[in-house]
Order: structure tokens, then C-alpha cells, then sequence
């Protein structure tokens, strides 16, 4: 098996390890490479768009022409994760600061986002989140300027709710997180990835 | 299976929280900006972040006197304008103007040498924060002592407002030749290492298990050009700052468009090529050789 992970801005050596961690576990023969171009994205049984900052995650996907390679493999099945940043890039809708700041998004998931949903750092937070979908035991959660789902409608199915914020969503082969599953040891939710990566 | 409505919040401010805020930074540029309109542009060309100042380095060290905090309507005001992070500096070992920036909700804090030192004994304690704090060194005992005193992120020092890389390179070749030989020391070593850089045997290790440094590294101080960027990249940081380098050229939105993407492709020449070509003129800046010791921002707070 082989993940690309998004490596233009951010936490993308943290999601090269977690996502070996999870092959590991799940005994995967694999690898995860890092993608800074379309031609890396060859061959790739899904992809991960890591956090980072959105907007220089999203521009820097235009000028990459990342953004038209990874919206047509997703639209034809290929699996996707997006973690903070990547959730908002993965979005239909973006909220008045997402549309502010003109960031493009690849539109593929019919939720609507809230950029900064929890205030800025100083509100940033750690929480053991119930995800039923990854077992009873709580979800160590990290949660950094994060984001939220404000709506989802259509296919999408929320995985994980916050204060009454949606912060997990899967639509089909795509997946979207608001905190960062890859700066905890715990791997449940890339081994759950990886599982939707081999059907 | 019944789900409870109200799960606890495990914890604000931790060090997880605090080092996972840098890491989110990584491969990115971090400007200077000292108002709005700046702010607006820096975010535009794709900076990670704005450090938000009064004036930006080269008009502090041109206007002397004692440099301070940042009048925080001024941090406020940028950071209305901007979705991305805002940071913003306080003087060396001055806790109470750490305080208010932390009160106005800034997302990272910058004690730095940039500023007027307001303590010659100690830097801020960083760990009574909840705001992650970025500090400078020159050398890995100076980056070390700033995360044992909480530090969740370091850059290098250079040296600020000169437009000159070559103070910057110094420290990061330094800092990396110190931690190669830290990893290749034993148990008694590391001990007595620890000791010389007065920090804790536990950091010394891990410095030496990781061989790099346990918390991301960007550099600044004199990055002018993409080209500084993207060679300070290769020698292995994180990301860069640029201060005086993007809002003292001729055109600041094109040299921060260019900038961000030689810190990205640094390591493709043709890119680099590309963005380089009739570039806005850079900063003037200044030899280093011409500043008397006195002059010289990276002494302050060792």
C-alpha cells in the first residue's frame, strides 16, 4: 500500500510516522510518501491532506496544480484524509473568513466550515472525544485553532460531535477531522483510513 | 449505546498544544507586519503567520532609544484583519508585557532580542503560560536553555534588520555541529554537557536521541531573497521569518509570493530560478562588519 501525504505547508512528517505506525498495527506492507507534486500522487491508494495553515495549504495546491490532480482522484474513489487544515480544504462551503482570505476549495464534501471555530491558541485544547466508529475508548484528541463542521447534508455522516460542533465527518472514501490524530500516539483513526484505503 | 453530551476538556495551554502550534507552522513564512494593510498582503501571498510590530527591525535599529512592546491596539487591529496566527514580541525577561499579550489573545509570543532587554538575569518563565513562546539562539546551549524554560519553538537570532543571511548561517551551522557532537556523546557526557549548558540531563538526551532539536526550528534574522530562503531551508530548518526582508523592498506583495514558494521548493533550483527573476529590489541592508559589538541585537540574552 502506498499513502501520499500532502506535503506542501505543516504537520507532514507527523503523518508520514503515524501513518507507518498504523501499516504496522494493521500488519500493511507499505509506505507513506511525502507529495509535493501531481506526478508523486501516481500509484497512491489514498491521500492525506495534513494541518497546517489552510490558506497557504490551499494556494500553494493551486500553484502545484496539486488541487486538480487530488479533486480528480478523489472524485474517482480514491480515499482522502483531511485533518484540520485539509478539513477545510476537503469543504463545499467555507464560513465569512474562509471566503475572505479567497482560499480555494476542492469542494468535495458536502459540509460547511467554521475556520477557527474555538478561538486562536489560547483556546486550543486537548479532550478525550467519544468517535463510536473508532471503539468505546475515548479519542485523544488535539484540537489547534481547529476548525468545525458548522453543517453536513447530502451523503456525509457526522463520526464525532464537540460542544455541540461537529469535528469528524466520512463521506464515503472521504474522511475529515478537525484536531491532529497524527500528534498523539494513538493510531485509531489512521488504521481506520487505512482500512478504507484497501477496499 | 447511551453517548454523553458533555465530554471533559482534558486541558488548554499544554506542552503538546503548545509544541503542536509550531509544527503546524513548518515549511512555512512567518512576516513582519505593522499594520493592517500589511497583514492583509502577508496572508495573501500565503505566509503561515504575521508577527505583528510597532516598526519592523531595520527602523528599530535605526531609531535606537529603548524598544518595547508593541502598543497592542496596533497587534489588535492586525489581528482583526487576518484569519492566519498572529505573534507578537515582547522584551527579554519581560513578564508583565508577556502578560498583556497573552490577555489579548496573540497566538504565539516572541521574546526577543529585537527589543530593548528588560531582565539581564532571567527570560520570561514561558512553562506559566498558556501562549506557546518562540525564542532566539545563537547556539544550541542558548536554544536549549529557552525550551527549558518553556520555549515551544526556536529560531535563530542572525542578526535582525540588516538584510545580511550571513550572521543566520553562523548559527544554524553552530547549533548543528553541536548537536551532532551531543549525539555522539555517552551517558557522562551528555551529563556534563547538560551541566555546561545549564539545562536538564532528560532535554540533553532527547537533543541527542532526535539529533535535532526537540522542538521546531525556524530561522531568522537577514533573510532578504528567496535565495536566502531557500538556502537556510537546505541546511535544514523548519521555516523562516522574514522582517524588514519583504515590507523594505519595492514590492512587498511580490517579494512575499516569491519568498513563500522558494521556502517551499527549496530544493528545486528551476522553481527557484523562476521566482528569482526580476525580482522588486531587496532591502538595502547592511554589512556586518560595519556594526560596532555594541550594535549587534544577537548578544542580548544569552
Amino acid at each position: 500500500m502506498k499513502i501520499g501525504i500532502v506535503g506542501l505547508q505543516g504537520a507532514v512528517s507527523e503523518h508520514l510516522e503515524a501513518t507507518e505506525r498504523a501499516m504496522q498495527k494493521l500488519g500493511i506492507k507499505g509506505e507513506a510518501v511525502w507529495v509535493g507534486r501531481p506526478v508523486q500522487l501516481e500509484g497512491v491508494d489514498g491521500i492525506i491532506i495534513p494541518g497546517g495553515e489552510s490558506t497557504t495549504i490551499g494556494k500553494l495546491m493551486r500553484t502545484t496544480g496539486l488541487f486538480e490532480q487530488v479533486k480528480q482522484l478523489a472524485t474517482g474513489g480514491k480515499p482522502i484524509l483531511g485533518t484540520c487544515a485539509g478539513l477545510i480544504v476537503l469543504a463545499k462551503r467555507g464560513d465569512e473568513q474562509v471566503m475572505r482570505t479567497r482560499q480555494p476549495l476542492l469542494g468535495l464534501m458536502d459540509i460547511s466550515v467554521i475556520r477557527n471555530a474555538f478561538g486562536r491558541q489560547r483556546e486550543s485544547f486537548e479532550v478525550n472525544l467519544e468517535i463510536p466508529a473508532l471503539g468505546e475508548e475515548p479519542f485523544s484528541a488535539v484540537f489547534i485553532r481547529a476548525p468545525a463542521v458548522e453543517e453536513v447534508w447530502g451523503d456525509a455522516k457526522t463520526l464525532a460531535e464537540f460542544q455541540g460542533k461537529i469535528v469528524a465527518v466520512q463521506q464515503g472514501s472521504l474522511l475529515a477531522v478537525a484536531f491532529h490524530p497524527e500528534l498523539t500516539p494513538d493510531t485509531r483513526l489512521h488504521e481506520y483510513f487505512l482500512r478504507m484505503c484497501q477496499r | 449505546m447511551q453517548r454523553r453530551t458533555e465530554e471533559k476538556i482534558v486541558a488548554f495551554g499544554t506542552e503538546r498544544l503548545k509544541r503542536g502550534f509550531a509544527k503546524m507552522q513548518k515549511g512555512g513564512v512567518i512576516m513582519d507586519v505593522t499594520n493592517p494593510e500589511q497583514a492583509i498582503i502577508a496572508e495573501e501571498a500565503g505566509a503561515v503567520a504575521v508577527m505583528a510590530l510597532q516598526a519592523i527591525p531595520s527602523d528599530i535599529r535605526a531609531a535606537g532609544g529603548v524598544a518595547r512592546m508593541a502598543d497592542p491596539a496596533v497587534v489588535e487591529a492586525i489581528m482583526n484583519a487576518v484569519t492566519i496566527p498572529v505573534m507578537a514580541k515582547c522584551r527579554i525577561g519581560h513578564f508583565g508585557e508577556a502578560q498583556v499579550l497573552e490577555a489579548l489573545g496573540v497566538d504565539m509570543i516572541d521574546e526577543s532580542e529585537v527589543l530593548t532587554p528588560a531582565d539581564e538575569e532571567f527570560h520570561v518563565d514561558k512553562s506559566k503560560f498558556k501562549v506557546p513562546f518562540v525564542c532566539g539562539s545563537r547556539d544550541l546551549g542558548e536554544a536549549l536553555r529557552r525550551i527549558n524554560e518553556g520555549a515551544a519553538m526556536i529560531r535563530t537570532k542572525g542578526e535582525a534588520g540588516t538584510g545580511n543571511i550571513v550572521e543566520a548561517m553562523k548559527h544554524i551551522r553552530l547549533t548543528e555541529r553541536q548537536i551532532a557532537e551531543l549525539a555522539g556523546l555517552k551517558h557522562d557526557g551528555l551529563g556534563a554537557k547538560a551541566q555546561e549548558y545549564r539545562v536538564s540531563v532528560g532535554l540533553a538526551e532527547e537533543t541527542a536521541k532526535l539529533q535535532r532539536l526537540p522542538v521546531v526550528w525556524f530561522c531568522a534574522g537577514g533573510i532578504a531573497t528567496p535565495a536566502d530562503s531557500a538556502m537556510v531551508m537546505q541546511m535544514g530548518v523548519d521555516g523562516v521569518f522574514v522582517g524588514s526582508g519583504i515590507f523594505k523592498s519595492s514590492d512587498p506583495a511580490r517579494m512575499a509570493r516569491a519568498i513563500v514558494e522558494a521556502t517551499r521548493y527549496y530544493d528545486d533550483p528551476g522553481v527557484l530560478l523562476e521566482v528569482s527573476k526580476d525580482l522588486p529590489q531587496a532591502m538595502r541592508g547592511i554589512d556586518i562588519k560595519t556594526l560596532k559589538a555594541e550594535e549587534k541585537l544577537q548578544a542580548r540574552g544569552v
